[in-house]
Order: C-alpha cells, then sequence, then structure tokens
C-alpha cells in the first residue's frame, strides 16, 4: 500500500535477525517501503513513533491461519481475523483454504485477494487447496490456483489420506515451484481421538490420538517427497518422532521444511485437564468442581506431553524447524460450550502468539512454572522464526521481495513491541471473534506496541 | 455451632441437636471418587448401612427427603441404574422427575447445559446424570447452583458402582485394607474399573487389573509401567488371568462390548473367554472365600461362566440391593436446606 | 462436645441418683404393665439404649423376665433435616421383635422440646402398630413445644432454655452422671 507519509520508528533496539541486524537507532518508511535503517535516520520523517526501549522488528509472518471467511463468518471473517493479526504484532497472514466453499478454484483465491484489499487490516496470502473441495480424492487445478497468486498448497484440517495421490500431488505442484503443505495424520490412528493418548487421556476418560498417528504420516510424506523430489512443508509439528523425522530427512537434503504452533511450545496435555482460572464469560457456580474438561485446550495436533515440547524447542533452536505459524483457529462460543468430544478442535492464537513465544526466552513459563526445557532461548532466534523463517520456509520473497525483513526497498512492515511489558490475556477483548484460548486470564510478558503495515499503523495499544 | 440455613434467609446459628454426632459432609456434587478421602468414604458406607436397614423393612419409606425434588438426566439408556436411583429417591419420601434424552440425535452442549438449567428451574434439588461423553457432569457442575451425581459419564467414572462396590466387600470381608481386588475385562473403557481403581485404593486395597494388552489404557499395560504413570494410583497390571488370580479376594468382572472385536481391539469372542472367562477352575486359585462382582448387565456366558455367575461365591444380587442404600445415602448427604 | 467444655457444669444427679432412678422407673413400668409378654423396650439413640439395656437388666432382676431391647436412630425422620447443612451420622435402627401388638416403652436421657420424641413416635408406626407406646425419660427439663409428655421420669428439673442438661454413662462417657452447662459460672 503505497504511502506518502514517511515515518521513522525511532530509538528502538532494531532486529532483523534474517539479515543478523541487531542495533540500536532508527527505521524510515517512506512511501509505504523501507527507506533507511540506523542510528540517526529519523531525522527527516515526518510522523515518529518513539520506541526507546522497545523492539523494533519485521511486521511478523504467520504462514498458517484459519480466516473462516467465507461460509463460518460466524466464527472470524477477513476483516476481523485481519485486525487480530495487526493486534498480534502480524503483518502477513497465508489463511488455509478450508472454508466453505473451499478455495480450490481461481474464483476462490480472487475473493480472498479482493476482499483483504478491501477489508482486511494487513496482507493476506491465500493457499490453495491440494485436492478439489479437499474430499481427498483428485487433485486441484493447482496450475490455476498457482496463477491466481495462491502460495502454496494444503487440505489442512485433513490429510490427503492415500499415499499414491500424495505422491501425484507432490509431483504436480512442482510444476508451479510452490509448496505442498501438509497436515501430517492418519486417519485411522487418529480416528474420534480427541487428545493426545497418554496418561491425562486415561485419567479423564477420553479416546485419544497416539503420537505415532503424526509420526506414520510424516515418515510417508518424507518418503514421498524424497522420492519425487519435490518441496514438502510440514505444518504444525508436535511429537518428538516428527522433528527426529524432519531433522534426519533435512541431513540427508530432502527439499523439507517444518513449522510449530505457539501452543505447541509453551503448553502440555495436562491443559486439558487442570483447572484454569474461570475463563471469559462462563461463571463456576461453584469452586469445588475438581477435574476440568477445557475444551479450549482441544486442539488438533493435541498438545502433548513436556518431553515432546522440549523437542520441539529443541528442533526450533537448531533449525529443524523453520517457522512458528500461529494455526489461528477461531471458533464461536457454542462450537466449545459442550462435551469434550464433541467440541470443535483449534485454539484463538494470533493475539498470543508474540507473548507465548516470549516465554521461551525468559525463566518462568505461560503456567507460571519453569517450562520443560530450560528457558533463555535467544530473542533472536525467535523472531527469525517469525519473520525471515516463514519467508524461506515457503519462499514468499517470490511473492514480496524483501518480506520478512527491513532491508532498503521491503515493504514497509514493522512490528514494536515491549518485551518486557506484562499483560493479562484477556478473550472478551479480543479483536478475532474466537475467544477459544486455554491461555485465558493468564499473564505474559511481550505486549504489542504498534503494528505497521505498508507504513501505516495498523494497530497501535 | 451449625449454620441453620435457609434459602433467602440469612443463617443463624443454632445449637447441634444433643448427644448427636455431626461429621462434616462439604461436598456438593459426587462427580468421582479420584478426590474422595478414607473418611468421606467410610461416611457414605455408614450411612449406607442405615438405609440398608430402612430397604429391609415392610414398608420402604422413611419421610427425611420430603419435598426435595430428584431428577434424573439419562442422555444412556439404563434400566437398573436409573431405577435404583429412583427408588433410593422415593424411599427417601422425595419426589422424582426423570428425563430420557435421545440419545441417538447430536447432543450439542449447549441443550445440555440448558436442559439442566432447566430442572433446576423447575425446582429439582439434586440432578443425577448419564451422559455417554466423558466429562459431561464437569460441565453441567459448572452451571448449575444445584448438586450433581454422575451416574456414569463415557468411560470416565461412575462413583456410585464403585461406593456400591466396597460397600459390598466391606459387608462380606471388614477391613478393606490389604485385600486383593482383581478387576477383569475391557479396562480401557470401563467407567466402573477407573472410579473402582480410585475408591479401593484409597481404601487400602491392591488392585490388580487383567485383561488384553489391547484393553488397557495406554501408560497402565505392563510394558509401560513407570512410564508416564503419575497422578495415577498405583496398580498392578497383568494380561495373564490365571497368574493375576492367585490368592483374590475379589474378582470383579467387567461387561465386554461385543463390538470391541469389530474395532479390531480382539480376535474373536471365543478367545476372550479362553483367556479372561472367570471360571470355576480359575476362580479355585483365588481364596476360598472370593467374592465375585459384575456391575452388570452380565452378557450371559462371556465373562463369568453361568456357574461362577449364580454360584455360592457371587455377591451380585447384592450389588444391586445394596447400590439402592448407597445412592440414598448420596442423596440424604446431599440433600441441603432449603 | 467441643463447645460444652466452655461452660461451667453443675452435677444434678450423682451416680447413685442415676441407679436409684432407674430402679424406680423398672419398678414403675413392671407396675403399670399387666403383663410382661408384650413389652418391648426401644432406647434411642445415643444415650437412650443403654438407658433402656439397664432397665431391661433390672427387670430380670426383680422379676427374672427377659425383656427385648432394640435401638431406635431417628436420623430420617428428624423434623429439621432441612434447616441442618450438615447432618447427623446415622446408624442402623435395630429392633429384634416385631412390634405390632406390643406395648412399647421409649427410652430416651432427655426430654426437653419433644420433638424427638415425635420423631420417634413416626418411626416406630412405620415398624408396625404398638398396641401402646409409653414414654420413660432420666430428666424432663420442661420447655416443650409439642404436647407430649413422659409416663416415667427420673427427675424433673428446671431449667432456663439457653441451659443445657447433658446425660453422662458409663457405656458411651465413661462416667454416670447428669449436668446442667449454663454460661454462668
Amino acid at each position: 500500500m503505497a504511502n506518502k507519509e514517511t515515518m521513522a520508528i525511532r530509538g528502538g533496539r532494531i532486529l532483523d535477525p534474517g539479515r543478523g541486524v541487531d542495533l540500536v537507532g532508527d527505521v524510515l518508511i517512506r512511501e509505504g517501503r523501507i527507506a533507511a535503517v540506523g542510528p540517526g535516520v529519523a531525522a527527516e520523517a515526518g510522523r515518529i513513533i518513539d520506541a526507546a526501549g522497545l523492539i523494533v522488528c519485521p511486521g511478523l509472518i504467520d504462514i498458517h491461519c484459519h480466516l473462516r471467511d467465507p461460509g463460518f463468518e460466524h466464527k472470524e471473517t477477513i476483516e476481523t481475523g485481519t485486525r487480530a493479526a495487526a493486534r498480534g504484532g502480524f503483518t502477513t497472514i497465508c489463511c488455509m483454504p478450508n472454508t466453505e466453499p473451499p478455495i480450490d478454484s481461481r474464483a476462490g483465491v480472487e475473493y480472498i485477494l479482493r476482499t483483504a484489499a478491501a477489508q482486511g487490516a494487513v496482507r493476506v496470502l491465500p493457499i490453495g487447496c491440494i485436492t478439489r473441495g479437499r474430499q481427498g480424492k483428485e487433485l486441484a487445478e493447482m496450475g490455476e490456483l498457482a496463477e491466481a497468486s495462491a502460495v502454496g498448497f494444503s487440505d489442512d484440517g485433513s490429510p490427503v489420506a492415500d499415499a499414491a495421490l500424495m505422491r501425484h500431488a507432490l509431483e504436480y505442484a512442482s510444476a508451479f515451484g510452490l509448496p505442498v503443505i501438509e497436515h501430517c495424520e492418519e486417519p485411522s490412528l487418529s480416528h474420534e481421538g480427541v487428545m493426545h493418548e497418554g496418561w491425562v487421556a486415561n485419567r479423564l476418560g477420553l479416546r485419544g490420538i497416539p503420537a505415532a498417528a503424526e509420526e506414520a504420516a510424516v515418515a510417508r510424506n518424507i518418503a514421498l517427497a524424497e522420492f519425487a523430489g519435490t518441496h514438502l512443508h510440514v505444518a504444525h509439528v508436535s511429537t518428538a518422532g516428527s522433528v527426529k523425522l524432519v531433522r534426519a530427512a533435512k541431513k540427508r537434503g530432502v527439499q523439507v521444511t517444518a513449522e510449530v504452533t505457539p501452543h505447541h511450545l509453551a503448553l502440555t496435555d495436562e491443559a486439558v485437564m487442570l483447572a484454569a482460572p474461570v475463563p471469559s464469560g462462563v461463571e463456576g457456580a461453584d469452586g469445588s468442581i475438581g477435574l476440568m474438561y477445557d475444551t479450549n485446550a482441544k486442539v488438533n495436533p493435541p498438545l502433548r506431553p513436556a518431553a515432546d515440547v522440549q523437542a520441539c524447542i529443541e528442533g526450533l533452536a537448531d533449525g529443524t524447524i523453520d517457522a512458528i505459524a500461529t494455526d489461528h483457529a477461531p471458533h464461536a462460543i457454542e462450537d466449545k460450550l459442550c462435551e469434550f468430544d464433541l467440541a470443535a478442535f483449534g485454539i484463538s492464537g494470533l493475539e498470543t502468539a508474540l507473548g507465548l513465544c516470549l516465554t521461551l526466552t525468559e525463566d518462568v513459563g505461560a503456567h507460571g512454572h519453569a517450562p520443560p526445557h530450560p528457558g533463555h532461548a535467544p530473542l533472536q532466534m525467535i523472531i527469525e522464526r517469525l519473520t525471515a523463517g516463514p519467508v524461506r520456509a515457503l519462499g514468499l520473497a517470490r511473492f514480496v521481495p524483501g518480506l520478512g525483513s527491513l532491508a532498503e526497498g521491503a515493504p514497509g512492515d514493522v512490528l514494536v513491541f515491549d518485551p518486557e511489558a506484562e499483560w493479562v490475556v484477556e478473550p472478551e477483548r479480543f479483536a478475532s471473534k474466537g475467544k477459544n484460548t486455554p491461555l485465558a486470564g493468564r499473564t505474559l510478558r511481550g505486549r504489542v506496541v504498534a503494528t505497521i503495515y505498508g507504513g501505516k499503523v495498523v494497530y497501535q495499544a | 455451632m451449625v449454620q441453620r440455613a435457609t434459602r433467602g434467609k440469612p443463617a443463624e446459628e443454632v445449637r447441634p441437636p444433643e448427644g448427636v454426632d455431626i461429621p462434616t459432609w462439604e461436598r456438593r456434587h459426587v462427580l468421582d471418587l479420584d478426590d474422595f478421602s478414607r473418611r468421606e468414604m467410610e461416611q457414605v458406607i455408614e450411612t449406607a448401612d442405615a438405609m440398608k436397614e430402612v430397604l429391609s423393612r415392610e414398608i420402604r419409606r422413611v419421610p427425611t427427603l420430603r419435598g426435595t425434588i430428584v431428577a434424573t438426566l439419562f442422555y444412556e439408556t439404563s434400566t437398573r441404574t436409573r431405577s435404583s436411583f429412583e427408588l433410593a429417591a422415593k424411599a427417601l419420601g422425595a419426589d422424582v422427575v426423570s428425563v430420557a434424552a435421545g440419545a441417538s440425535s447430536v447432543q450439542k452442549g449447549e441443550s445440555l447445559v440448558d436442559s439442566a438449567r432447566t430442572l433446576q428451574a423447575i425446582g429439582a434439588d439434586i440432578l443425577v446424570m448419564r451422559h455417554r461423553h466423558s466429562g459431561a457432569p464437569y460441565l453441567v457442575a459448572g452451571h448449575v447452583d444445584i448438586s450433581v451425581i454422575n451416574a456414569g459419564d463415557g468411560w470416565h467414572a461412575h462413583p456410585t458402582q464403585a461406593l456400591l462396590d466396597a460397600y459390598t466387600i466391606q459387608q462380606h470381608l471388614g477391613d478393606l485394607r490389604g485385600k486383593k481386588v482383581v478387576i477383569v475385562g475391557d479396562i480401557l473403557h470401563s467407567r466402573v474399573a477407573r472410579s473402582n481403581i480410585w475408591g479401593l485404593t484409597t481404601m487400602g486395597v491392591q488392585v490388580v487389573l487383567c485383561g488384553p494388552p489391547t484393553l488397557l489404557p495406554w501408560g497402565l499395560r505392563p510394558d509401560h509401567r513407570g512410564n508416564e504413570n503419575r497422578a495415577l494410583p498405583p496398580v498392578e497390571v497383568d494380561t495373564n488371568l490365571d497368574r493375576a488370580i492367585e490368592g483374590a479376594d475379589v474378582v470383579m468382572a467387567l461387561r465386554l462390548q461385543l463390538e470391541r472385536q469389530q474395532a479390531g481391539l480382539l480376535p474373536s469372542l471365543r478367545e476372550y473367554m479362553r483367556l479372561y472367562q472367570v471360571d470355576e477352575e480359575r476362580l479355585a486359585r483365588a481364596k476360598p472365600s472370593v467374592l465375585v462382582m459384575h456391575p452388570g448387565p452380565i452378557n450371559e456366558g462371556i465373562e463369568l461362566s453361568p456357574a461362577v455367575a449364580h454360584g455360592a461365591r457371587s455377591v451380585i444380587e447384592e450389588q444391586v440391593t445394596n447400590g439402592v442404600a448407597v445412592r440414598m445415602a448420596l442423596l440424604y448427604l446431599l440433600a441441603k436446606g432449603r | 462436645m467441643p463447645w460444652s467444655a466452655l461452660m461451667a457444669e453443675h452435677v444434678i444427679l450423682s451416680p447413685e441418683d442415676i441407679r436409684r432412678s432407674l430402679s424406680r422407673i423398672a419398678h414403675e413400668i413392671v407396675e403399670s404393665n399387666p403383663t410382661l409378654d408384650d413389652l418391648v423396650l426401644v432406647g434411642m439413640r445415643t444415650r437412650g439404649v443403654p438407658l433402656a439395656a439397664r432397665l431391661a437388666q433390672r427387670i430380670a432382676d426383680f422379676e427374672g423376665r427377659a425383656v427385648p431391647v432394640g435401638a431406635l436412630d431417628i436420623g430420617l425422620y428428624r423434623d429439621d433435616i432441612s434447616y441442618l447443612d450438615l447432618k447427623p451420622q446415622l446408624k442402623p435402627t435395630e429392633i429384634p421383635t416385631d412390634i405390632a401388638g406390643k406395648r412399647v416403652v421409649l427410652v430416651d436421657d432427655v426430654l426437653f422440646t419433644g420433638r424427638s420424641i415425635r420423631a420417634a413416635l413416626d418411626a416406630l408406626i412405620d415398624f408396625g402398630r404398638p398396641q401402646q407406646i409409653q414414654l420413660a425419660v432420666l430428666v424432663d427439663r420442661g420447655h416443650r413445644e409439642l404436647p407430649i409428655r413422659a409416663d416415667y421420669v427420673g427427675k424433673n428439673i428446671p431449667t432456663a432454655r439457653q441451659e443445657d442438661v447433658q446425660v453422662f454413662l458409663d457405656e458411651t462417657d465413661g462416667r454416670d452422671a447428669v449436668v446442667v452447662l449454663s454460661t454462668e459460672p
């Protein structure tokens, strides 16, 4: 979005990990693009944002979220979803095609782009379906989707269950240089499961989803990608076994990339049963209920035990996992206010992502207890996995040169945040229609101060 | 001093009736036995004794809960548990409202919470509910002001069954400490097993679970022991019934859902019976005073051989009678001042 | 009871007084009832039970006849259940014989408002239709709230309403005494 105004963000600690930049200074934005970065460049600016004591980095990029629009507008719309993104510090989001109708045609992609341009607060890059209608039977018209500017293909929500079809999808997509983003799940193993299969599920009497359901599919898909020699992106990795498989595949030179959600880096399956602070809008009539079946912690892939969380953190740190992606999955109240078995899967995560990821950099995790991995993940690494990392994983720089960086000429997408500010998660104040988060009432540290998209402030605290 | 509690009026202090022992009962709901203390379980058992005496009279009725309304909300069909609660309520002079919600239609939570709140609005004081989804009573308890008794939720809990089981065992064998109870069958899908594991271990019982590996919960299988088994009570696990049943004081057989075979969890009923049916030969390995129990309904000839099911060691019918007494005890303990 | 420990204790009946009262009551029971064949003593839990047993023992001593003794728990018949947050621990009722057509002598330690006796009458009638119900109490302290009277009384003790009369028996408390507890020293 071209913008004649010049804006400067002055005096902050500038982190551009993709280019190894870490200095205190100013960022100058002119006509919607980064003009200069360094000490003292703010001098000629029209509007100045004071960032002393704050962190200034490229606007965050979320390569996996659900905007529910078209078809499920009661859960979210492109307008509310992008406002939530801005509030969370994201200036570019890639939306998944499991809408109604699903995005398996040019018309669908164009609808997303058109609506985002008219009503969206930030940049939206659509992902198209792998299979027609997401039915898992026939390939979608990937060529047309690519022409319409889809940035990748996924049936997310569902895996491509048929291995032969997946092979063909990987091969076919390579003609357009676009990645296949796969939700790795072996349906016969996860069948009707509602949370991780472990001692918590046993305690609660809930049908479990074994780690093997994800790992078997990851192994299968890596083998197919290796065979086809094309790019596979593994969505929302959650288990130690999956991390190991991706690490080994990368070592062998397979073209595989991976992402992980903030909740899989900070919460365990115990979040389902621990009595959380009373969630917003729900009055507990009596404190003596004891156990809690928190449907806000119901998500697919499910929250895993501490050992898996630790493995994901290690995989993130050593680069096995390229990107943090929110898998923002907003739901209406009635989809979660019901029996655990019947509740929808998903966590509304755009507005808590930064705060949750920053808990990895400190001694204290989101619960107020020591996190599974003893803290101190470098801040630069976390920011890299939210900016340059996602761009690299999906090759997004082809579509938007300079995306995810503060290089000269890059889009004027900047995030200013306060790494020390503590704030309490209040879902009723989310911009997202989805208030479904297991973090309600918890204190996070790390708060968005301003989100700038194309040189325009789209959110300011 | 005790508080005299009347709805809508401030509490007054009254002296406790003289010569009367007032134990504390602070629980508003009975959802599972996982947090019952030994003292609480003993209190229920003691109260059930008094109730059992009432049931032995010619007129099995006392006026204690006159004016109290007990509502049953059963989303799963169940003749025995529901009738048991209804009889228990009526024996105490309470009024009963029964709602049998359709189990086949998709029941989303709003209608579950709505149904419960409607019963509360009608005037129910205690809600007894059974539901096929684990956790449903917790959802309801969080949205009503009245007491909730869980009559069975999914695979998760069936506290009144476990209480009547403990009561039955105590009636025959006295102090439960150190007794060996073997629970055989489909542990994975059994709320009776789970609640009994909690209740019996609280009472100091040595619990042994026995069944095919596919029907044992993850984390409790013999090869998984010591692995992830935290926050669950200590139990032994064995897939070999002949070995597990040695010296048992009680054998509790669980109902086998015949669909498990279709789900690929068992090769055949025939093999299940061969390896896990409690027959006289196996029973002879237990103590001579062994009790044979089953929560019912029995799949005739499958979990127990007919000779064992109807034999001298079987206390299955007593379990049913005791069930009414235990449920009366819980209704009495939960009934609130009006 | 913990709170009674804070109150001043004033002994009204010594162990000797109690012994004499019970002997007299036992004689009166025998005199008032034409035959012992249809008599049943039913003690009200808790302290009415050992009192009934002692009365039966004395009758056996004088008359050489064993009179059946039962124990009645009125917890399920109280009229104040709905006013109590905490409910009394129930104990089973044990009446060893059919009371239909019998003369039942209810035995209790203290007669006060009469509500416990009313509950006991309801309970007994649920067990069967006695020919007659009589009431024997060790102490009558007045302040009736219902039209109930005792047929046999060990001692009448006028009391203030806020005072408390407590009976201690060897079988339940390790000593025999009847005391009045008041807030005045």
